[in-house]
C-alpha cells in the first residue's frame, strides 16, 4: 500500500512539474492577476496586471493608450498615466506591471486610471487566426488580442454620397488623408466593418497605404488588435494579399 | 565690407536686444484699425478653420458658402481647414499664436477666446467693425445682405462679448435637450411632466432598475440598462448650479465652484450612481446608443446631437438589429424649479484673428460676416438640431416651412432634430451662458470632472463622505490650476524675472566687448599703417 502511495505522490509531482515548465501560462508575481482573474473580475474594480506592450496608440498631456497582451489573454489601457519619457521606453515585447480599474466602453473592456512599473522580461504574441471565429459568440473571448483574419473579400461601403467604395475615410466619408480608415470585409455571406485606426497606425505606414489601395472584390489576409465598439471593429496594422 | 556688416549687424542686435527687454507682456500685433475703404485692387487668402459634427451636409455648406463668397470677392480667396473637435482647433490655435501662424477666421467657443486674448492683441475685437457704415452688420458697400446688428439675436451675440469688447460673432446656437423614451416612462407607470424636474428623473430612474429573477431588467428584458446618462457633465454641472441660484464663477473669474450647493449635488450624483441609475458618456458610453438600443430612459445631449437620438435616428452608431422602436419625447434638461426653467445656451461662434495687414482682416471680417446671411443660417441650422443665430433667418419663409414640415420624413425633416430645434426657439429666454475669462475653459472642465470623479468613485465602492469631497475639491483645484489667479482679459505679464534680465544683459555685454575689440582693433592697424 505504502509502495502504492509513494509512487502515485511520485507520477502527481512529475505531472505537476510538467505542468509548470510547460509554458503555456504567464507566470505571475505576487498579488497580480492571472489573465483568468483578470477576466472574471468585475467592472469597476481595482486590478493589478503583469502584461506586454504589443503595440502604441498615442500619447498625449502624460496619458499613453496601449495594447498590451500576456500568453493567455490580451488587456487594452487606456489613457494610463505615462511620462513622455517612460512612453518611449514601452517598445514592442517590454514587460509592465499594471495598476488600474477595469471598465467598459461601447463594448470595449479596458484598464483606466491605470499606473504602470516596466519589469524585465520581453514577449511579443503571434497573431491568432480567429477567422472561424467571426460572427460567433466565442470570438468576444479573445477582445483586444494581437489576431489574424484569412481569405476576406473586400465589400463596397457607401461614402457621404451614397457611391460605393473600398475604404472611407473617417466613418461616414467625412474625413480626408490621415483620419482613421474605414473599409468593410466579407467571409461567408457576412460583411464585417475594420478600421485603421490612425493614431495607431498613421497615414504613412504600410497598412494605411495599403488599405488606400484596396478595390471591391479583392481577397486579403488581416492583421490587427481585436479591439470592440459597439461590436467587433478590429485595429488593422496589416493588410496583403491573400495567400 | 565685412567688417562694417558685421558693424552694422552689431548696431542691429543692441537695439534688438533692448527691444526684447522692454515688449515683455506687450502687444507683438499693432491693434487693428478698420481701413477706410477695403483694397480690391489686391488678393487676399483668408484662412478658415472650422469644425463639422463628421456631417458632410455641413461641409457642402462651408464650401457653397466660400465659393458663393468667391463669386462675390473675386480677389478674396478662402482656405477651408476642418476639424471634428473643438478642442483640436483650439490646440493649434494656441500653438500657432506663438508663431504668428493664427487663422484669419475661426469657429469658436468664447470662453477659448479667453485663452487666446493672453497673447494680446491676437483676436480683433469686433465693434468697430460691426458699426462700421460700409463693411460693418448691415453695411451699404458689401455684396451681400448682411444683418444688421439688431437682427442678431442680442442673447447670442452679447455672449460673444466680454473683456469689453465683442470678439465674436455667433454661428450656431443650441442647447442641451433631454431625449426620453416616452414608451418606457409609460410602461413604469409614470406620466411624462411638460417640463422634468430633477426628482422626476432621479424617481423613474431608480424604479427601472428592478429586475427578474434571470437578473434582467423588468422595463427592457435585457441585462443593460443605465436608465440616465448625462453626455456633458460640465454643462450638468453647470445648470444644476444656475438652476440652484448657486455660484459658480464671477464675470472677473473669481472662482466660486468648490461650495456647498456643489457638494450636496454631488452627494445627490454619488447616491444614483452607487446604484446604477445614472452614468455619464466618460464612464459607459454616448446616451444615444443606450438609449436607441433600449438601455436608457433619459438621455442628456446637445440639441446639436438630435440626429443620433431615437430609433429612427438617421444617424446610427448600433447594428440595426440592437435597435428598440420606442416614441422619443424631446424636453429641456430636467429642472429644479419647472416654473423658471434655466438652461445652457452653447454652440459655434466666429472670430477673426488679428494680422499686421488691416486689409486682410477686412477681407476676414468680410468673409466672417457673409456667415450670417439668412441662406448660410438657414443651410446649417438645418443639418442638426441647431438654431440661426439671426432674427432674418429665423423668419425666413424657407426656415419657417422646414419647421413645418416637422416629421414628414426621417432625414431633412427628422421629428427629433426639428424638436430639438423648437426647443431652443421656445426657450430662448430661459438660456444662459457662464462668464468668459481667462480660465473659464478650465473651470468648466473641472465642473465636469467633480462629477465624473463621484460617480467613479462609487462605482468603485469608495466611500463618498465630507472627507472625500474636501479631497476631490483640493484634487480638482489643483488639477485645473484654479488657484493659480487666473483673471479676465488681458494681462500684462509683469517685469522679467532675474534670470532673464541677467541672460539678455550678459548678451549685451558680451557684445559692446565684442564692438569694443573690434575698434580698439582697427585703431591699432590704422595706427601701425600711418606709422609705416
Amino acid at each position: 500500500m505504502k509502495k502504492t502511495i509513494a509512487l502515485l505522490l511520485c507520477l502527481l509531482l512529475i505531472l505537476a512539474l510538467a505542468a509548470g515548465c510547460s509554458g503555456g501560462g504567464d507566470k505571475k508575481s505576487a498579488g497580480v492577476m492571472t489573465y483568468a482573474e483578470y477576466a472574471a473580475a468585475a467592472l469597476d474594480t481595482k486590478v493589478v496586471i503583469e502584461t506586454y506592450v504589443q503595440a502604441k496608440q498615442s500619447w498625449w498631456d502624460d496619458k499613453a493608450t496601449v495594447y498590451t497582451q500576456d500568453k493567455d489573454g490580451a488587456y487594452f489601457l487606456y489613457n494610463m498615466a505615462c511620462s513622455e519619457a517612460d512612453y518611449a521606453k514601452l517598445v514592442p515585447g517590454t514587460k509592465i506591471k499594471v495598476t488600474g480599474y477595469k471598465s467598459e466602453w461601447s463594448g470595449e473592456v479596458e484598464v483606466v486610471d491605470a499606473t504602470f512599473e516596466i519589469e524585465s522580461g520581453k514577449y511579443i504574441a503571434k497573431a491568432l487566426d480567429v477567422t472561424k471565429l467571426l460572427g460567433t459568440d466565442d470570438l468576444i473571448k479573445h477582445q483586444n488580442e494581437f489576431v489574424s483574419f484569412k481569405g476576406m473579400t473586400v465589400e463596397p461601403i457607401q461614402d457621404a454620397d451614397g457611391k460605393d467604395a473600398a475604404f472611407l475615410y473617417k466613418w461616414n466619408g467625412t474625413g480626408s488623408e490621415g483620419d482613421d480608415l474605414y473599409f468593410n470585409v466579407s467571409l461567408n455571406g457576412k460583411t464585417y466593418n475594420f478600421t485603421v485606426e490612425s493614431y495607431l497606425c498613421d497615414k504613412d505606414s504600410d497598412v494605411y497605404k495599403a488599405v488606400k489601395a484596396l478595390q471591391i472584390g479583392d481577397k486579403i489576409d488581416l492583421e490587427g488588435f481585436l479591439y470592440w465598439y459597439e461590436g467587433v471593429n478590429p485595429h488593422i496594422t496589416s493588410v496583403k494579399t491573400a495567400k | 565690407m565685412k567688417r562694417f556688416f558685421s558693424l552694422l549687424l552689431c548696431l542691429l542686435m543692441i537695439p534688438g536686444m533692448l527691444l526684447l527687454t522692454g515688449c515683455h507682456g506687450s502687444r507683438s500685433l499693432p491693434d487693428f484699425v478698420p481701413p477706410e475703404e477695403f483694397d480690391e485692387s489686391r488678393s487676399y487668402t483668408v484662412t478658415f478653420w472650422a469644425k463639422n459634427d463628421t456631417n458632410k451636409t455641413q461641409t457642402r455648406i462651408y464650401e457653397k458658402a466660400i465659393e458663393d463668397f468667391q463669386a462675390l470677392y473675386p480677389n478674396i480667396t478662402v482656405n477651408l481647414r476642418l476639424y471634428t473637435d473643438y478642442s483640436k482647433i483650439y490646440n493649434d490655435v494656441i500653438t500657432n499664436i506663438s508663431t504668428n501662424t493664427t487663422p484669419n477666421v475661426c469657429i469658436t467657443y468664447p470662453d477659448h477666446i479667453a485663452t487666446y486674448l493672453t497673447g494680446s492683441g491676437t483676436v480683433v475685437p469686433l465693434d468697430e467693425l460691426f458699426a462700421d457704415p460700409d463693411y460693418g452688420l448691415g453695411g451699404a458697400r458689401l455684396r451681400f445682405p448682411s444683418p444688421k446688428e439688431d437682427e442678431v439675436v442680442p442673447q447670442f451675440l452679447g455672449e460673444c462679448a466680454f473683456a469689453e469688447h465683442h470678439y465674436a460673432i455667433p454661428f450656431m446656437r443650441s442647447t442641451e435637450a433631454c431625449y426620453v423614451n416616452k414608451t418606457f416612462v409609460e410602461a413604469l407607470g409614470y406620466t411624462l411632466p411638460e417640463t422634468l424636474t430633477w426628482d422626476f428623473v432621479w424617481e423613474v430612474s431608480e424604479a427601472a432598475l428592478a429586475k427578474d429573477s434571470q437578473g434582467n431588467y423588468l422595463v427592457n428584458g435585457q441585462k443593460v440598462m443605465i436608465p440616465f446618462i448625462y453626455k456633458s457633465t460640465d454643462n450638468m454641472m453647470i445648470q444644476m448650479l444656475r438652476q440652484k441660484g448657486a455660484d459658480y464663477s464671477t464675470p472677473e473669474g473669481d472662482i466660486l465652484l468648490f461650495n456647498d450647493t456643489t457638494r450636496e449635488l454631488l452627494y445627490t450624483v454619488a447616491e444614483h450612481a452607487a446604484t446604477g441609475a445614472f452614468s455619464t458618456f466618460k464612464i459607459s458610453s454616448y446616451p444615444g446608443n443606450f438609449l436607441n438600443a433600449g438601455q436608457c430612459i433619459f438621455a442628456v445631449d446637445s440639441t446639436a446631437g438630435a440626429t443620433w437620438m431615437g430609433s429612427r435616428a438617421p444617424l446610427m452608431d448600433i447594428s440595426a438589429d440592437r435597435v428598440v422602436d420606442f416614441e422619443t419625447a424631446v424636453l429641456p434638461i430636467p429642472q429644479f424649479d419647472p416654473q423658471t426653467p434655466r438652461m445652457i445656451s452653447q454652440g459655434p461662434s466666429i472670430c477673426v484673428f488679428n494680422k499686421a495687414d488691416p486689409q486682410e482682416v477686412l477681407a476676414s471680417w468680410l468673409f466672417a460676416q457673409y456667415l450670417l446671411t439668412d441662406e448660410v443660417q438657414t443651410a446649417y441650422a438645418e443639418t442638426e438640431g441647431y438654431v440661426p443665430v439671426t432674427r432674418t433667418a429665423q423668419a425666413s419663409a424657407e426656415y419657417r416651412d422646414y419647421l413645418d414640415r416637422c416629421g414628414e420624413d426621417d432625414l431633412e425633416h427628422y421629428e427629433v432634430k426639428i424638436r430639438a430645434s423648437r426647443l431652443l426657439l421656445d426657450h430662448v429666454g430661459d438660456t444662459f451662458v457662464t462668464p468668459v475669462f481667462n480660465g473659464s475653459a478650465s473651470l468648466r472642465d473641472a465642473a465636469g470632472q467633480l462629477i465624473e470623479n463621484t460617480a467613479k468613485s462609487v462605482r468603485r465602492k469608495e466611500t463618498v463622505d465630507d472627507a472625500y469631497m474636501d479631497e476631490l475639491f483640493r484634487d480638482v483645484n489643483s488639477l485645473y490650476r484654479l488657484g493659480s489667479g487666473s483673471t479676465g482679459g488681458r494681462k500684462d505679464l509683469g517685469p522679467l524675472p532675474g534670470t532673464a534680465v541677467f541672460l539678455l544683459s550678459a548678451l549685451v555685454v558680451v557684445w559692446i566687448l565684442l564692438l569694443a575689440y573690434w575698434l580698439f582693433d582697427l585703431l591699432r592697424k590704422r595706427k601701425r599703417e600711418n606709422g609705416t
